[in-house]
Parts: structure tokens; C-alpha cells; sequence
């Protein structure tokens, strides 16, 4: 259980940022770190047991028809990744305390870091692979929010996206080669594929699945050819580079190498494509690296060397292989995080990170000095400290490594890439902290307050130990993880810094030989590169990314060119002929049910809906004429349904009738009254030709479905609707009970569909459309009689009767026609009337109900209910009913779908009222004549008070 | 009867799908209007027609309508009509901000907001 919440833990963390930041930075900062702490503290409970090769599990179903499970699982490897995500995460929290300026909104970076951290560690313990590409895309996206944390800066704009559409894009063919992998072990669980390397490895498809997922693997840690996104992301602020860039997302791609290596690794395909990216990386980077004269894009490029060196270790497929990659990503992180923070330290504490206008540091930051030497020099591989040791791993791997048949491919070009790190490390070293010192610093130097240098000093500080007692301090861990990579007993090693004099010692002391010389000749070396090609890899980008939203808004704009009447012609069109192509190739005769005849009334209603349907259409211009017609279209509509035995129908469509044709009349006082003529023959011909196919497609349907015989799964309903609902209305029991869920979902939609509409309304008494109201001119003679006695009585005297017949529809609804829909709407249209009759503003005072809250009350109400269910350990809405014998009354029955039925007709009447009464108050807004204080123009009483006081 | 009701559906669904055409806000609410009653008859008629056969549970009935497509279509019913006051709401608005209630974005408008993407 406490696996899931390590994972769960950061995310949950994300919330307090944002909240403690109210209590000022440091309460942030505490807080951000004590979740990552406490995540840390989870995951090192469960040391001792992977330390005993146990592998700790833990998971639910979640759509196991799906094969999607959130199932967690903690062995050697991802104890080690989530050690670094989490310690190196503590550790950068506590420096980026120190590293943002009081501008920065640092509440919104820390809940960053956490959906990074939990999107990160999530990847490392998930063992569904499913569940392991929503974390992976969740790192894309939370990286996305980092790297463009500084969203002023273009750099860091274009830098975010392009890391989102290098890794997004290589997440897209990781989500394929996961679908073919689990496709051929038939489980998408980590533990299960892993057991099954031959059957993956005899797969036809498994070339396919290698390639696609080792794209995402490549772009995720930015291997050639994806490497180019990783130095742009370098505009985010440091804590996110070191964060990023040394242990954890760029890690990402190598992890699921490491991760799938049982079951990828070990034939020529993997060897070829994983070795030979990994080496070109290595080199092509190390060679840029030494060029760069930004601190960080210095790094950067060393970061993708470093990767493409693990990933060649991989790609070797040797257990010793695993260890030293194994070995070389512990150390990686450890020396590069602390050097991302040290050049972020030189940057905050001099304002630049260009090396050429740095140099002579020493002396004025000696602590910064020392730590980014030692850093620098792990990195290069100097002995003792720790990045010698895999260094060296690496080396010995590479000699007895053949590529196509040429035993020296590998070596030299494993020294080179070695030769060039030295180079770059020391140039980090001596053209930012040696030389003489210089009077041009943009501030003026001097070492950081200590919570920001205990950070990487921490850090250094391991890596001289991990330098020193390597088998005494992360043997075990290394043992651990290499076997989980392998999956199988490792041969005996000892991490040792001696190892006699191999051809690996010699290869390193070419290569530190080698990499001094550079430094020493640099200037010279520098010319040469200058001289070269340098491909522009960020233009190329933007180029190809230029020519697809071309595209795209080519394709978009000719499909899409704001016309309405088009889509629709289209739509209607399209749905039409692949309508009739189904239908004509399907039986479509008439069936041979019995039936029904026709009775002379239902003729009449029949021709009176031809007649008012003829209106519509030839005198659609006249819009309250086309509006009555449709109404009565509407009418014969709810007798149909009373007819053919639906009550409930009725009910409903008569009362939705009523509220729909308020509202319509609203919204003409303020429309044009009159269309105007402006379709020309074609068009009308064009949508004759469509609206009649139309018609008969659909009425052919339903004259071929309604002369058949079925069968209805509805006799489940009729039987069980007593019994088991407790209601003999049977459509109200599926209403409330049976379908109560699908009710649930409608009501909410409704309500948001209110919402939706007060939303535009409020909006219109603002701006242009506000103006427009505050101008507004009726185009129509207005009654004088504004608020008529006669009607103002009388909706009056109908409201309580009208309140009362709509409760008494909703509460029988359970065994009668009625319910929560018929009873709010009937409740609606007595509220309406005293709108119409009093006035918006008098009624507006007398109802003093929220009715945005009211929808709230209703969808939270009919949530309760079903919540009850839950608390008795029944599913979700599960009712129940009983029947009570009270005094007098006689026997009651109460169900718990009742306060369901009541939470829908709040929401009904809610969600009407709001729509209505928005509209209303527009109408009100306009109409430039004072308030009516009374509910009538002419207040009898009033009257008949003053006769009397005079 | 069968006939009636199919054509009835037929010519409701003939009239609003032509004026949903229309080039206007109003019309096109009034078509949809239409369609949404062809629509919801429609499912109601695939439960088949009978008459007097409410499905209301009770010892004297002789049998019941289909109910689950009159459930289906009571809330649908409902639905359409936050459909409808939405599109009406849409229309009010669209008609005040721009003195026009065509379907249509005008053609400098269409390429004006394709300049902004």
C-alpha cells in the first residue's frame, strides 16, 4: 500500500506550493520538501527487502478488460531511480529556495516539481506498462510547465515546446511499440513481460516494437538524432536543469532500456541500433560539449554524451555492461546534478553563463571553486573519484566489445568520447575558475549564502566517498539494480579503484592525456571546429515545424471556413448517404407485425402536423408565426406520446413545450422579427434535395423497424420494477433506480448547460452587447399596461395550486406519470408566469432563491444518495425502500430513491429558472422604464389605503 | 397507424433539417427544434406502438408499453431542452455583440481569425 503512495504522495504534495506560499517562501519551500522527504522516507522502508532481492508489489484493477491495471512494483532498478528522483528532487528543492528571485511565482514552480516528481516516479515503479505511458507522458507535460517556467523568455518558450514535441512525439511511438509488446505476451503487466523474452524475441514483431520503443527511449534522452532539444531546454532555470537534465527525465529513456532489458536485449538488432546510437552520441556530443560557451549548454551536450555512453553499456547486452551502466547512472547524477547547481551558482552570483567573459573565479569563490573541480574532475574521469570508476567499467566493456566485425570501432571511439569529456571537464574547470582574475564581471563575485552551495557540496561530498570506498558503500546498491536489469545472477565484480594495469587504464590515461592536450592547444582546436559545418539542428526544426502548421492550417482553413450552413450541408449530407448506404444494403422492408389501425383522430392530428410542418417551412421568414406552428407541432407531438401509452412523455414534452416557447419569445423581443430573403434558388434547391432525403431516410427507417417484431430486454424492468424498485411507474424506476447513474450524468449536464447559459448572459451586459442593451430601442410598440391586473391576480392565485400539483406530479411519480423532471418543470412555469405577470425586478425580490445554488443543492443531493449505497458497502446509488405504517395515513412507502428524485427537481427547476431568468432580466435591462415596486401597475390596495387616509 | 407515425417523423425530420440550413440564428433553433421532437419520437417508436398500455404496474393491465425507450427519451427530452435554451442563449449573444444573428463568420472575419493561429 505505502508503494502506491510514494508514487501518490507528489501529486497530492502538489497541492501545498501553491497554498503555503501565502506563508511566504521559506513555509514553501518546508513544505514542498517534507512531502519529497516523506515519499523518500516510504520508499527507503522498503530498502531492506529489495536489499534481499525481494520484489515488493502492490496494485488494483482498474480496467482489466483493458489489461490496464495500477499495479506498482519495487526491485533493485527502480529503488535506485526513485532513490535519485527523490533525493536528488530534496536537494534541488532546498537549492531553488535560494535560486528563484522574489519575482518568481514560486509557489507555481514547486507544485511543478512535484507533478515532475510523481509523473517521474511513477514511470519507475509502475509495472503496467499501460499505467507506465500515462506516467510517461505526464513527465512530458510536467517538464513541458518546467522548462517554460519562465514563460517572459521566448528561449524558454520555444525550449519548452520543442522538448514537448521531441519527447511527446517520441511518446506517441513508445505508446505503439507498448501496445505490440503487450500485444505478444498477452498482458500488459511489467512482471509478466519480462518473463517471456523468447516468445518476444520470436515475434515477427518484434523489430517493430524494438524500433518504436526505443524511439520514445532516444527522444526521452535525447540520443542522436533527437538530441538537439536538450540544450534549448537549458533556458528554463537551473534547479530544472539539474533536476531534469542529471537525474531524472533524460534517466527516463534510460531506465526503460535498463527496464526491458531482459526481454529487448541480446539480439543484433538491439546491439546494432542501441551500440551505435549510444557511441555516435557519445562522441558527436563530447566534441560539441567542448565548444559551447555557455556554462549550462556546456553541460547540456555533456549530459546527452554521458547518456549516449550508458546507452552504449546497454546496448553491449553484457551483464558486466549492465553493472557499469548501472554504476556510471548513479554517478552521473551525482556529479552533474552538482554541477548544474554550481553553474547555476556562477550564473546568480556573476550574471553570466558565458564562459568567455568568466575566468579567475577562484580566488573570489573559493567554495564554488573547489566543489565544481572536484564535480569536474569526476566527470573527466580523474582517479579517485567516482566517474573514474565506471569511466573505467565502461573501457574495460568497450575493449572486448567487436562492432561488425572490427574489434577497434569501439575502443578507440569509446577513448575519444573519453578524450573529449576530459577536455570539456577541464575546461570547465580552468577557463571559469583559473586564469587571472578580471575586473568585468557583470556583478561582483562572491560564494552564495550556504543553503545554496550545501546542495551540491553534499553531492561532491559523495562523490569523493563513492570515489573512495565504491564496493563498501553502493556495491550492494549497484549488485541490486544490475540484477534487476539483467534478470539474472550477475558474474562475480568488486567495485575497486585498482584494477592493475588493463588496457581500460591505459585507454583513460590516453584519453586524460589527450583531453589536457586540447585544453592546452585550445585556442587552435578552437579555430579548426570553427572552420567545419555546424548544421543548425533547432533551424531544421523550426523549419519542419513551420512546413506541418502549414499544412495543418491549410487543411483546417479549407475545411473549416467559418461557414455554419456549409458544415451543416455537409454534416446532414455525409450522414445521408452513409445513412442510405447501410439502410439499402440491409433487409428494409416493412416488417409483418400486426398493425395498428388508424383511428380518424390520429388522421386529423396527422394532417394538422403536415399543415403546421408546410407553415414552417414557406413561412419560416415570419418568425412568431414560425414559432406558433412549431409549437403546435410540439402539441400534437405530446398527444402522440399520451396516445401510444407513454403518460410520463407527455407530461414532459407538454411542460418542455411551454418553457421552450417562453424562452424562444424572450430571445425574438430582442432578434430581428422577420428573415430576410437572401438564400437564392440553388441553395434552397441544394436543401430541399438534402432535407428531403433526410426525411425519408429517416422515416423509411422507422417505418422498417416499427412493422417488425422484437424482442425488448425491457421485461426485466417490468418484473423487477415492484419488487425490486419499489414503484409501479415503471419508467420512473429506471429514471431514479435502475438507470439512476445515466440520470446522475443528465442532470449534471443540464445543470452545467445552465450554467452555461448564465455565463453568456452575464457577459452580455458588458461590452459591445452591453452597449447595445443600454441603447436599446424596442422595434415594437410597447403595451402600456405593462404588468395587467387581471393577469397579475391571477397567476397569483394559481401559484400555490401550481406549486402544490407540481410536488404532488413529482412525489407520485414513483407509481404514477410524474417525477422530478415533470414536477420541476411544472414548478418552473409557475415561478415563470409571475416573472411574466409581475415583472422581473419585483419578482426578482420576491424569490429569494440562488438558483445556481439550488442546481448545485439538487446534482449534490441525488450524489448523496447514491453515496448512502456506498457506505453499506452496495455500489453506487443502489436504492432501497421500505414501507412504514404511520398513524392516521396508513401504510407509506419510502424510498431512497425519493430524495433522488427530489435532487432532480432541483436541478430541473434550478437550471430552468436560471436560463429563463437571465434571459428575463436582459429583457428588463432594456426596457429603460423605471422599476416596478409593485407587482401590478396600478396597486389597488394602495389605493384604497390613500382613499382611506384622506 | 405505423405509416402515420413513420411519415410524421419523416416530415418533422424533412422540415428541420431544412431550416437548420437556414442562414440564419432563428431558423436554424426552430429546426433543431423540429428534429428534436422527429429524434425523440423516433426512439420512442423503436419500443413499437401500443395503445392503453402504460407501463404502469397494476393487476388489471393486460400489458405494457416497452419502458426503457420512454425512459430514454423522457430524459432526452429534458436534455434537448438545456440543448435549445444554450443555442438560444448562444444566438442572443452572438446577435448583441455583432449585430448580425447570420450562421455565418463573415468572410474577413474567417481569415482575420486565421491570421491570429
Amino acid at each position: 500500500m505505502n508503494l502506491a503512495l510514494i508514487v501518490i504522495l507528489p501529486f497530492l504534495g502538489a497541492l501545498l506550493p501553491a497554498l503555503m506560499i501565502r506563508a511566504g517562501r521559506n513555509a514553501c519551500a518546508i513544505a514542498t520538501g517534507s512531502v519529497t522527504l516523506l515519499a523518500f522516507g516510504l520508499l527507503m522502508s522498503h530498502a531492506p527487502a529489495v536489499f534481499r532481492g525481494e520484489i515488493v508489489q502492490v496494485g488494483w484493477q482498474w480496467l482489466p478488460q483493458l489489461g490496464l491495471n495500477v499495479n506498482f512494483f519495487l526491485d533493485g532498478l527502480g529503488f535506485l531511480f526513485a532513490s535519485l528522483i527523490l533525493g536528488i528532487g530534496l536537494l534541488i528543492i532546498i537549492y531553488a529556495r535560494f535560486y528563484l528571485s522574489e519575482k518568481d511565482p514560486m509557489g507555481n514552480f514547486y507544485t511543478y516539481l512535484l507533478l515532475f516528481q510523481g509523473a517521474m516516479v511513477g514511470i519507475v515503479l509502475s509495472d503496467n506498462i499501460l499505467l507506465l505511458l500515462i506516467f510517461w507522458e505526464l513527465t512530458s507535460l510536467s517538464s513541458f510547465l518546467l522548462i517554460g517556467y519562465w514563460k517572459h523568455l521566448p528561449e524558454g518558450r520555444q525550449g519548452a515546446r520543442m522538448a514537448l514535441a521531441v519527447t511527446g512525439g517520441g511518446g506517441l511511438a513508445m505508446i505503439a511499440g507498448m501496445l505490440i509488446l503487450g500485444n505478444i505476451v498477452g498482458s500488459y503487466d511489467l512482471t509478466v513481460i519480462l518473463q517471456h523474452a523468447e516468445l518476444i524475441q520470436a515475434s515477427p514483431l518484434y523489430l517493430p516494437a524494438l524500433i518504436l520503443i526505443l524511439i520514445g527511449c532516444f527522444t526521452k534522452s535525447a540520443q542522436f538524432p533527437f538530441h538537439f532539444w536538450l540544450p534549448h531546454a537549458m533556458a528554463a532555470p537551473t534547479p530544472v536543469s539539474a533536476y531534469l537534465h542529471s537525474a531524472t527525465m533524460v534517466k527516463a529513456g534510460i531506465f526503460l532500456l535498463a527496464r526491458l532489458w531482459p526481454v529487448l536485449a541480446g539480439t543484433d538488432a538491439w546491439f546494432y541500433l542501441v551500440t551505435t546510437t549510444g557511441l555516435f552520441t557519445m562522441v558527436l556530443a563530447a566534441g560539441i560539449a567542448l565548444f559551447k560557451d555557455d556554462l549550462k549548454g556546456l553541460l547540456a551536450y555533456s549530459t546527452v554524451s554521458h547518456l549516449g555512453l550508458v546507452t552504449m553499456l546497454f546496448g553491449l547486452a553484457t551483464p558486466m555492461a549492465a553493472v557499469a551502466g548501472v554504476f556510471h547512472i548513479l554517478n552521473h547524477a551525482t556529479f552533474k546534478a552538482a554541477l548544474f547547481m554550481n553553474a547555476g551558482i556562477v550564473d546568480h552570483e556573476t550574471g553570466t553563463r558565458d564562459i568567455k567573459r568568466l575566468g579567475g573565479l577562484m580566488t573570489l569563490m573559493p567554495i564554488t571553486a573547489t566543489l565544481a573541480m572536484v564535480a569536474a574532475a569526476s566527470m573527466a574521469g580523474v582517479p579517485l573519484l567516482n566517474g573514474f570508476l565506471s569511466k573505467e567499467m565502461m573501457l574495460e566493456e568497450a575493449v572486448h566489445a567487436t562492432w561488425a566485425g572490427q574489434g577497434w570501432v569501439i575502443p578507440l571511439a569509446a577513448t575519444l568520447g573519453a578524450l573529449f569529456s576530459v577536455a570539456y571537464s577541464f575546461r570547465y574547470i580552468a577557463h571559469v575558475f583559473l586564469g587571472p582574475k578580471r575586473d568585468d564581471y557583470p556583478h561582483t563575485p562572491h560564494d552564495p549564502p550556504a543553503g545554496f552551495w550545501l546542495p551540491p557540496a553534499f553531492l561532491v561530498t559523495l562523490v569523493i566517498l563513492i570515489g573512495l570506498f565504491p564496493e563498501t558503500l553502493v556495491g550492494p546498491l549497484v549488485r541490486v539494480t544490475a540484477t534487476a536489469v539483467t534478470g539474472a545472477p550477475l558474474p562475480d565484480f568488486y567495485l575497486s579503484i585498482w584494477h592493475g594495469l588493463t588496457p581500460a587504464l591505459f585507454m583513460s590515461m590516453a584519453a586524460l592525456a589527450g583531453g589536457l592536450f586540447l585544453i592546452w592547444r585550445y585556442t587552435l582546436v578552437r579555430a579548426r571546429w570553427q572552420a567545419g559545418p555546424h548544421p543548425d539542428a533547432k533551424g531544421m526544426f523550426d523549419a519542419g515545424i513551420a512546413v506541418l502548421v502549414r499544412a495543418a492550417q491549410w487543411c483546417t482553413l479549407s475545411l473549416h471556413n467559418g461557414s455554419l450552413q456549409r458544415y451543416l450541408a455537409f454534416m446532414v449530407g455525409g450522414f445521408v448517404v452513409l445513412g442510405f448506404a447501410a439502410f439499402m444494403n440491409a433487409s428494409h422492408g416493412a416488417g409483418s407485425r400486426e398493425l395498428l389501425p388508424a383511428t380518424p383522430v390520429a388522421v386529423v392530428a396527422w394532417l394538422l402536423l403536415l399543415g403546421v410542418c408546410a407553415v414552417a417551412l414557406l413561412l419560416h421568414r415570419q418568425r412568431l408565426l414560425a414559432l406558433v406552428a412549431v409549437s403546435v407541432a410540439g402539441l400534437i407531438v405530446s398527444v402522440g406520446f399520451l396516445y401510444f401509452s407513454a403518460p410520463d412523455l407527455a407530461l414532459t414534452q407538454i411542460s418542455v413545450e411551454v418553457v421552450t416557447t417562453i424562452l424562444i419569445l424572450l430571445a425574438l423581443y430582442f432578434l430581428p422579427k422577420e428573415t430576410p430573403a437572401e438564400s437564392d434558388g440553388a441553395r434552397k434547391v441544394r436543401d430541399g434535395v438534402i432535407a428531403t432525403l433526410a426525411g425519408l431516410g429517416v422515416g423509411a427507417l422507422c417505418w422498417a423497424v416499427i412493422t417488425r417484431d422484437f424482442s425488448s430486454i425491457s421485461t426485466f424492468f417490468l418484473d423487477e420494477s415492484v419488487p425490486g424498485g419499489g414503484g409501479t411507474n415503471v419508467v420512473n424506476v429506471i429514471l431514479v433506480d435502475f438507470r439512476g447513474f445515466d440520470t446522475f450524468g443528465e442532470i449534471i449536464v443540464l445543470g452545467i448547460a445552465a450554467l452555461a447559459i448564465y455565463a453568456l448572459l452575464e457577459g452580455a451586459l458588458h461590452g459591445r452587447a452591453g452597449a447595445r442593451l443600454a441603447a436599446w430601442v424596442p422595434d415594437q410598440p410597447q403595451s402600456a399596461d405593462r404588468h395587467p391586473m387581471m393577469m397579475v391576480v391571477a397567476t397569483r392565485v394559481m401559484l400555490p395550486l401550481a406549486l402544490m400539483v407540481g410536488l404532488y406530479i413529482m412525489l407520485r411519480g414513483h407509481n404514477m406519470p410524474g417525477g422530478g423532471f415533470i414536477g420541476g418543470l411544472v414548478v418552473s412555469i409557475a415561478l415563470i408566469m409571475q416573472y411574466m405577470a409581475s415583472g422581473f425586478q419585483w419578482t426578482a425580490r420576491q424569490v429569494r432563491v440562488d438558483y445556481d445554488a439550488m442546481i448545485g443543492a439538487g446534482v449534490l443531493l441525488a450524489g448523496a444518495t447514491g453515496i448512502v449505497a456506498m457506505l453499506w458497502d452496495y455500489p453506487f446509488l443502489t436504492s432501497a425502500h421500505t414501507y412504514v405504517h404511520l398513524p392516521l395515513i396508513g401504510e407509506v412507502e419510502v424510498a431512497s430513491a425519493l430524495p433522488f428524485d427530489i435532487g432532480v427537481f432541483l436541478t430541473v427547476v434550478g437550471g430552468v429558472m436560471l436560463a429563463l431568468a437571465n434571459l428575463s432580466r436582459l429583457g428588463s435591462l432594456s426596457s429603460h422604464r423605471p422599476d416596478n415596486e409593485g407587482p401590478m401597475d396600478v396597486d389597488p390596495s394602495a389605493q384604497v389605503s390613500s382613499v382611506r387616509s384622506r | 397507424m405505423e405509416f402515420i407515425v413513420a411519415s410524421s417523423v419523416g416530415v418533422l425530420t424533412a422540415a428541420g433539417v431544412y431550416l437548420l440550413l437556414r442562414a440564419r440564428t432563428y431558423p436554424v433553433i426552430l429546426g433543431l427544434t423540429l428534429l428534436t421532437y422527429a429524434v425523440n419520437f423516433f426512439l420512442f417508436a423503436m419500443g413499437r406502438l401500443s395503445v392503453n398500455l402504460p407501463p404502469v404496474i397494476s393487476d388489471e393491465a393486460l400489458g405494457y408499453a416497452d419502458p426503457l425507450p420512454q425512459a430514454l427519451v423522457l430524459t432526452a427530452i429534458v436534455i434537448s431542452f438545456g440543448m435549445t435554451a444554450v443555442v438560444v442563449a448562444m444566438a442572443l449573444r452572438a446577435y448583441l455583440e455583432s449585430d448580425s444573428d447570420h450562421v455565418d463568420l463573415s468572410r474577413s472575419e474567417g481569415s482575420e481569425k486565421a491570421d491570429h493561429s
